[in-house]
């Protein structure tokens, strides 16, 4: 029950999604095609709206409500995040989504997109398999 | 209700996406990411004595549960709270995609080229399945998604974070230009 919380975080965030759009297909391709300004509005608000909370978060040491220090998991540069982020660029402009608008899409009814959900669970697997293998 | 029936402006969007960081850092100490949850469906269902699988995935299932509230959000959202129709496109692109063999505009996606039917052609093939396994390879390699890297790595001033959404915008610019326009014809 514990985990319901972050059920509910999940929604609204869900609902976000669907309702501003940004899991629409279209949309990835009108800021592929640099002919909106909405998509860049919506990550980069949503950056600026993230990197304030976190720094407020620091600056008064604000504890979660289990009353523990916040802390935040230093991301380490490997050469993955270029050759990954490059395959994943490549990817998204083809789905037209990325994985949280993939469940939104899903439970907007597409049914269609659980085949592809299954493909990126597969693509997750075989980076898995071939992990040691990777330059990174 | 009809204006939260209406799309909401990337203003409004934005920073209320943004506030899910500070939500899941002060609930628990959870850093804000989706693309983890595929890697704890792999660790519980088919973890196959791969060792980037095996860890204690049921101690991250927060993280699942998150994933589900999306598809429950997007279900409210799109059943309660929204009037249906076409997505209010720049004309110009909608030009550019009908010249490069787009049909369907009524939906969120284009339904002559996502649905089952779809399926067994090369070009539907292409969109639903691979471009699907692209993402859910490169996001792991890459260590994080949209979410993960784009939204909350800058948040947090992680420079790895800023060099992974700068690789996944110029993947999507190469497909976008070069690529696509020859897979939408297929």
């Amino acid at each position: 029950m514990r985990n319901l919380k972050y059920l509910i975080v999940g929604m609204l965030f869900g609902i976000v999604l669907i309702k501003s759009q940004v899991v629409s297909w279209f949309r990835i391709q009108e800021m592929f095609r640099l002919q909106a300004f909405h998509m860049y509005g919506v990550i980069g608000s949503a950056i600026v709206i993230g990197m304030i909370s976190v720094l407020l978060i620091k600056r008064f040491q604000v504890k979660t409500i289990n009353n523990e220090t916040v802390i935040i998991p230093d991301k380490k540069f490997h050469w993955g995040n270029v050759y990954g982020g490059l395959i994943f660029g490549l990817g998204w402009a083809i789905t037209g989504a990325c994985p949280g608008p993939l469940f939104a899409q899903i439970g907007s009814g597409f049914l269609v997109i659980i085949v592809t959900l299954l493909s990126v669970i597969a693509g997750t697997w075989v980076y898995g398999l071939l992990r040691d293998k990777l330059p990174h | 209700m009809d204006l939260i029936k209406q799309p909401w402006p990337w203003y409004v969007a934005g920073p209320l996406i943004g506030l899910v960081v500070p939500a899941l850092l002060l609930l628990g100490n959870k850093t804000f990411g989706i693309s983890s949850s595929l890697r704890h469906i792999c660790a519980a269902c088919f973890p196959s004595n791969i060792s980037f699988f095996k860890y204690d995935w049921k101690k991250e299932s927060w993280n699942l549960f998150f994933a589900v509230g999306i598809i429950i959000g997007g279900a409210v959202a799109t059943y309660l709270l929204s009037v249906p129709g076409p997505v209010d496109l720049n004309p110009d692109t909608v030009v550019t995609l009908k010249h490069q063999g787009v049909k369907d505009f009524s939906g969120l996606l284009p339904a002559d080229i996502f649905s089952f039917s779809q399926l067994l052609t090369l070009r539907g093939f292409i969109f639903i399945v691979v471009g699907g396994f692209m993402v859910g390879f490169g996001t792991r390699y890459a260590g994080g998604c949209t979410s993960g890297h784009a939204i909350m790595g800058i948040s947090s001033l992680q420079w790895p974070s800023l060099v992974a959404t700068c690789c996944f915008m110029i993947g999507g610019f190469v497909m976008t230009w070069f690529i696509l326009p020859y897979l939408l014809q297929l």
